[in-house]
Parts: C-alpha cells; sequence; structure tokens
C-alpha cells in the first residue's frame, strides 16, 4: 500500500462541512477537537504521529471525521516524538505528535527533550483528565505541563474554550520562531468535547521570543575585520545553519568558497557544507578528525556559526582553541559566553548573518594574507596527511568485518545508487562512525541525536523521515542495542510499507560502554555485552519484513546492494568485529591537541585523568 | 580565563500573570543550579496581566550575565533587568518580627525597636510582634538583637527593588 496521497490544502471548507452537528447546520459552532484539527491545518500541518488513549477520544475522532491530516500510527509515545523530529529536521516544517494523557504524556519526555536539546520545532498535542478532575489523581491524570517544563520551550494547559485556537497558532509561532524548539499544548477532554470558537492565526499576536534580534551591522562589520586580518582562520559550523535553512547552507557555501578558509562542522550541522569538499575539515569534537581538532587547538580566527561550544566539541574548556580570536554567531543570546567566552557576538538569524558577512567580504579592502593562509592549508595538509580515520580491513573472503567496513561501503554502496538518501542513526560508536565516513552533500539528510545521546532515536526516526519522504532511500544505522530500545516500530514500519533500510552494526556489545571501559575502567565490562539477542532476520520476517544477516567480509557488498535495492523494509544484521574503538577519540578533560588515536596513527595522546573519569 | 568574583545581585523582571509563569523562573534557577536567595512576586499593573519578580542571586558576573540571558529567553518573561548592573537602585524588605519575653527583656526589646523605627503591630502582655522595613542588612541586625530579648519567630518578604531616579524597569 503506498502511502495515502494528501488531498489539495486549498479545501478548507470540507473540514467544517464534515464536522457540523447534522442537528445544527445553521451554527457554525465546532467542538475543540475539530477547532484544533482546523488550527492544525491552517498552520499547514500534513501528518500528525500519534497514539491514542481515552483522554483524546475526541481529537481522534475529529480526525477520523476529516482528510487534510494524516495520522501516522506509531508503537510507542517517544517513537512519535522522534518520527516528528526527523520529519522536522529532514523537511523544515514543525512536526506534530498527539499522545493521550499520564502514561502517554510521560513517555514523550525523552523525544521532547531530545528536540529541546536539538533545537527541533515540534508541537506535542497531549490529552489530559476533564479540568473538573485535575488535581483529583484521576484515572491517567497526570501533571504534564509540570513534568514537561523543564523540557520543552514552553507549555501550555488549555482551561478555557476560547483559548484553544489562540493557543495553537501561538504553539507554531513559538515552536519555529527562534532558536526552535519543542511546545507542548495539554487538552483536558471537556475542552476537546465542548464547543470552543474558531479564530484565525492572523488574528493572534503571538508571544515569540522577545529577545529575538536582527544581526547587528557593527558586530558583522567588526568580525569580517577580525577575518580579513585572519592567517589561521578556520569556520566552525553548526545545527543553527540547518535550522535557518537551506538558503543559509547556500550562504555558508559561497562564503567558504570566496574566503577560501577551512572549515569544520559539529554532528549537528553535517551536510550544511557538502562533506567532499576540500575545504571541509571533517567533524570536530570528541571523535572528530585530527585535523579539524588541531585547526580548531591551532587557528587564530575561530568563526563558530550557529554552534554552541557544547562539551562534546570544546574537550577541556581551559585549552579549547587557546590563541583565537573568536567570532560567535546564534539566534540564542543564552548561548554566548556560556562556555566559552568570545570576542564578538552577533546575535540573530545565522543565516542572515553569514549574507551580511559575504556583503562585507567583498568590500574593499581585500583580503591580503593569501600567502599565510596557504602555508596554514599546508600544515592543514600535513594532519590530513596522518589519514586519521584510516583502519586495516583483512581481505581474506571469511575474514571478520570491522565495523568501520561495514559503515564506510554502506556509504559508498548508497552513494553509487544516485537516490536522495536521508541517514538516521541511534547512539554510540556506529553513530560516530557513520558521522565520520558519511559525507552529506545537502543539509536535512543526517538525523541523529546529538544533545541527548538518544538511543532508540534512529529507527522511529527512519519512520519519520520515510513518511515526509516516500520516494528516498531512508536508512537507520544502527547498533544492536540500542535499536532494541524502540524496534517496536517495526509495526509502524510494516503498517505504512516504509522501504526503511536497517543496518544493524552489531558488535554484541554497547559499543561506547564498552569501549569507555576498556579506556577508563580496566578493561572491566560491567553490564555492556548484549546478551540473549533475537534472530534479527526472523525479527525482521515477524514483523512483515525482509531480514539479512552479513558474517564475512565476503558477502558484505553483495548483501548492502541486494538491501538497498529491495523495495521494502529490510534489516541487515551485519555481525562485525567485537572489540572495535572508535578513533580518533578526545578523552574527557582532554585537550583538542590531546586526540588519542587508533593503532594505525601511532595509539598517542593524553592519558585519561580522574578529573577526566568524573567527566560524562 | 581569569578567576571572577562571586557577588550578589538584584534581578527584576516583568512576566505576564498566568499560570506557571512563577514555576518557569523558580525550575530555571533549580534546574541549572543557580541560587536563589530571596523571591518576591505580586501583579503591578492596574489589569492584574503583569507581575513584577524580584530576585537576588549570587554568582560571578558571567553568571549573573547568563542567568539574565536564560531568563530572558523564558515565553512569558517580556522584560529582565539586572539592578546591580544598571545603576543605583533601592531594595527593600519588610520583616515581622515577634519577641516573647518580659521584665529587663522586654524593655529592651521596645528601646531597640524605636532606635531602628520599628512598629509594634501586636502587642500583648508577654509579647511584641514588630514591623520594620528596610534594606536586608538593617533587617539582619534587628533580628540578631532581638535574639537574646526573646526573638520567637520571624517572617520575611523578601526583597522588593527599584531602580533610582525617573528611570523604570522598562525604560532602562
Amino acid at each position: 500500500m503506498p502511502p495515502v496521497p494528501f488531498p489539495g490544502r486549498e479545501d478548507d471548507m470540507t473540514l467544517q462541512a464534515a464536522s457540523a452537528p447534522s442537528d445544527a447546520r445553521n451554527t457554525p459552532a465546532l467542538s475543540g477537537a475539530e477547532v484544533l484539527m482546523r488550527a492544525l491545518a491552517e498552520q499547514g500541518v500534513e501528518v500528525i504521529f500519534g497514539y491514542p488513549g481515552g483522554a483524546v477520544l475526541p481529537i481522534y475522532d475529529a480526525l477520523f471525521k476529516q482528510n487534510q491530516i494524516r495520522h501516522v500510527l506509531v508503537r510507542h509515545e517517544q517513537a512519535a516524538v522522534h518520527a516528528a523530529e526527523a520529519y522536522a529536521r529532514s523537511t523544515g516544517k514543525v512536526g506534530v505528535v498527539l499522545v493521550t494523557s499520564g502514561p502517554g504524556a510521560t513517555n514523550a519526555v525523552t523525544g521532547l527533550l531530545d528536540a529541546m536539546m536539538d533545537s527541533i520545532p515540534l508541537v506535542c498535542l497531549s490529552g489530559q483528565v476533564p479540568t473538573s478532575l485535575i488535581g483529583y489523581d484521576a484515572f491517567q491524570e497526570a501533571d504534564t505541563t509540570g513534568i514537561t517544563r523543564p523540557v520543552t520551550k514552553y507549555n501550555y494547559l488549555v482551561r478555557k474554550p476560547e483559548d484553544l485556537a489562540p493557543t495553537v497558532h501561538e504553539a507554531f509561532a513559538i515552536a519555529r520562531s527562534g532558536r526552535p524548539g519543542p511546545v507542548l499544548i495539554d487538552l483536558p477532554k471537556n475542552i476537546t468535547v465542548g464547543d470552543a470558537p474558531y479564530m484565525d492565526a492572523k488574528e493572534i499576536a503571538p508571544r515569540t521570543e522577545r529577545t529575538q534580534a536582527k544581526p547587528d551591522k557593527d558586530a558583522v562589520a567588526r568580525a569580517v575585520k577580525a577575518m580579513k586580518n585572519a592567517k589561521r582562520p578556520l569556520f566552525y559550523t553548526g545545527g543553527g545553519i540547518i535550522n535557518s535553512g537551506p538558503q543559509a547552507s547556500e550562504a555558508l557555501r559561497k562564503l567558504v568558497k570566496m574566503t577560501g578558509f577551512p572549515i569544520t562542522s559539529t554532528l549537528m550541522g553535517l551536510g550544511a557544507y557538502p562533506g567532499t569538499d576540500s575545504q571541509f575539515l571533517g567533524m570536530l569534537g570528541m571523535h572528530g578528525t585530527y585535523e579539524a581538532n588541531l585547526a580548531t587547538h591551532d587557528c587564530d580566527v575561530l568563526i563558530a556559526l550557529g554552534s554552541r561550544f557544547d562539551d562534546r566539541v570544546t574537550g577541556r574548556v581551559d585549552a579549547f582553541s587557546p590563541t583565537s580570536f573568536k567570532i560567535h554567531a546564534d539566534i540564542d543570546p543564552a548561548q554566548i559566553n556560556k562556555i566559552i567566552h568570545v570576542d564578538e557576538a552577533i546575535i540573530g538569524d545565522v543565516g542572515e548573518t553569514i549574507a551580511m558577512m559575504i556583503e562585507e567580504w567583498e568590500k574593499e579592502p581585500a583580503y591580503t594574507h593569501q600567502a599565510e593562509l596557504a602555508e596554514w592549508w599546508s600544515r592543514i595538509d600535513a594532519w590530513r596527511a596522518l589519514d586519521c580515520l584510516r583502519f586495516t580491513q583483512d581481505q581474506a573472503p571469511d575474514a571478520v568485518i570491522k565495523p568501520q567496513q561495514a559503515i564506510r561501503r554502506i556509504y559508498e554502496l548508497a552513494r553509487e545508487t544516485g537516490r536522495d538518501t536521508y541517514v538516521s542513526t541511534e547512539v554510540g560508536q556506529h553513530q560516530m562512525w557513520a558521522a565520520q565516513f558519511f559525507q552529506f552533500d545537502h543539509p536535512n539528510r543526517w538525523l541523529t541525536s546529538g544533545g541527548l545521546g538518544t538511543m532508540g532515536y534512529g529507527l522511529p526516526a527512519a519512520v519519520g523521515a520515510q513518511i515526509a519522504h516516500p520516494d528516498a532511500l531512508v536508512m537507520d544505522i544502527a547498533g544492536e542495542a540500542s535499536t532494541l530500545m524502540n524496534i517496536q516500530e517495526l509495526g509502524t514500519i510494516a503498517q505504512y510499507r516504509l522501504p526503511v533500510k536497517i543496518f544493524i552494526i552489531n558488535n554484541h556489545y554497547m559499543g561506547m560502554v564498552r569501549q569507555w571501559q576498556e579506556l577508563l575502567h580496566g578493561s572491566r565490562y560491567s553490564e555492556s555485552y548484549s546478551d540473549a539477542l533475537p534472530d534479527f532476520v526472523k525479527l525482521a520476517e515477524s514483523f512483515h519484513g525482509t531480514g539479512m544477516r552479513v558474517t564475512q567480509l565476503s558477502q558484505l557488498d553483495d548483501t548492502i546492494r541486494q538491501a538497498l535495492a529491495h523495495n521494502g523494509p529490510v534489516i541487515v544484521d551485519i555481525c562485525v568485529a567485537e572489540g572495535e574503538n572508535c578513533f580518533p577519540m578526545i578523552p574527557s578533560g582532554a585537550a583538542h591537541n590531546e586526540m588519542i588515536l587508533g593503532p594505525e596513527q601511532g595509539e598517542s595522546g593524553a592519558k585519561i585523568t580522574k578529573e577526566g573519569q568524573m567527566l560524562v | 580565563m581569569q578567576q571572577e568574583i562571586s557577588g550578589s545581585a538584584v534581578i527584576s523582571l516583568l512576566v505576564d500573570n498566568e499560570s506557571g509563569a512563577l514555576a518557569r523562573i523558580v525550575e530555571l534557577f533549580s534546574g541549572r543550579g543557580y541560587n536563589i536567595q530571596s523571591l518576591t512576586v505580586a501583579p503591578v499593573d492596574e489589569n492584574q496581566t503583569t507581575s513584577r519578580v524580584n530576585v537576588v542571586t549570587t554568582g560571578t558576573p558571567s553568571a549573573i550575565r547568563q542567568i539574565r540571558a536564560q531568563i530572558a529567553r523564558v515565553v512569558p518573561v517580556s522584560r529582565v533587568v539586572d539592578l546591580t548592573a544598571e545603576g543605583p537602585y533601592v531594595a527593600r524588605e519588610m520583616a515581622l518580627v515577634k519577641v516573647v519575653s518580659s521584665g529587663e527583656p522586654r524593655t529592651e526589646a521596645l528601646r531597640i525597636a524605636q532606635a531602628f523605627r520599628a512598629r509594634a503591630v501586636d502587642t500583648t502582655a508577654s509579647s511584641f510582634v514588630f514591623e520594620l522595613t528596610g534594606s536586608t542588612e538593617k533587617l539582619d541586625s534587628f533580628i540578631e538583637l532581638m535574639r537574646p530579648l526573646g526573638l520567637a519567630e520571624v517572617s520575611r518578604t523578601g526583597v522588593a527593588s527599584i531602580c533610582r531616579g525617573p528611570q523604570t524597569i522598562q525604560s532602562i
């Protein structure tokens, strides 16, 4: 069954006509649930990810009676949020989630925090017991606004019918404005059952972020002046560029090309600049490349664009890029000087900032430090020559597959298909290897849980991406441990016949936990072995999909090709070497120039200190 | 980075008077590990739609700037001012202080109260309730003096603050 096509959105009247009670044709009275549907439609919502329950039955009834908005039934509320996140991240739209009261809402909490940390615009609608029962420990009652306050950008409990439509409109405005994030609306059942007045979005004035500012022209001019004085410059870009929209990525490419400066990216920013371009140094940070981290350490002007100096990026804060003049452009004033003191802050949309930087760069005087820049590039090239991601794969046909080999071949063979490709990941070693080996040409194609590091993100994220892009190739690069955390979504994949390709990099360990135990805890592998795993092939088959298993090198390429060519959902269980570590690695508490390298590159690096051990 | 010295700051904010607004502010402080020394809140406009919150907190100057920036992100917050950083300001609180004693200590308590311009708002044969308004330091020292004289109970409002001169929280 192909995905159900959406009817034309211009046909707004059908909703009201269909929902009018037959005995009251002349009155335009709508129920709260119908008002909600209409407000969602006005906000351009096409898909809701959700799971029904007692408190949201009126909303599901209104959903049933309209045909503008499609509902995707997930198998767990956490998965609904991750799917909506991936939908949002891959389309630039606001993702919408619908869950019931009590356990429905509490199950959504992890997803909401994930969206909060990674700045993903979401609106989560939760059912609530009727207002008359709030506070009486009613069945499936939870203090949802209380529980979700710290994990949302904003939340509401709608207590009056006249507040419903304005609340929905404002929620969307808040979710997408400024630094995007999740907004929750708690909907007591009497509000959705009873009548409520409708109000158009244009009739309300939303309180969007009051701190929002246009980038300051003088600050941009000062920043560009510093860039023109730079002899060892570096762009350090993040997820803010993706959030700003495709035009920000376009502008970034132009700015990087016209300056000739090197560029590195955070995990969340991958794809904003083409990974295959020679000016791109790869990702920086804990598992970033040797060249990116050393360039960060040694640069004289660091231009941070839409990135937030996360601890996974900075390593030891007092040794982070110690000699550079730091420029920080971010839409969120609270990110400025939060972790790293910067010399020039530009608050505002990063896409606008980059466009202004381009304009300023084109003005006289021109950049004159070409010789020093060339010298800088030759230092970077020397670091590059170390080839920090190199690994040795035994080429014997029956050789054990290295996880790096598996991920690199998935990337290369997916690229050979020439299809538009969206990649989600779970969390751990496979995620870092995917970040290292996948080179994205376009933004919005890389879906990963960066800030919160939520195991179980990838499978539901693949659902969301495939729903948004039915014709694209959608892959989940998974670990055997993470993927079991939301494995029930195989049911969603089966129901909607989503041709998602799930590649399980199966090393029988929670690999990153095992790696840290090896490096920091004397190889005492406490509870990190993946025991009693299911047979993933049979698991795929039991969920009406196709399962494949690879145990030796000779089968790897053919199996990946077969999986990619298959027109339905596939799980590929790739049994890989158990003891591989992900390198390079900046151990906790160490500086960028104290990276641990892999066995191929000489295994040098910092000793892990007691202080470092205390960090996460 | 050079060492910064931790100090006290008085932050005043205007928030939309809606359910959960105060919880949002308080949870922001506890969630991010900021300290609240004192907190006052009451509606301040004629329609009761806006409340003013005054928070006394401690931290290094950069921590205080971070607190301000984080508060400013809270949707119902329309204005945040660090009065300590913006120039001269007035910060006052009120205390109700109950002293239970007789004989010489009772007379001494009344004498000190007069010196502090505290008002006795409740008097019985064995007790006084004094009402005292002033700076935090003044209230602290009054309470310390009352301690050996039969201090039985203290109720304080926390700090209300406002900037000096014609400027307002809106115009700073």
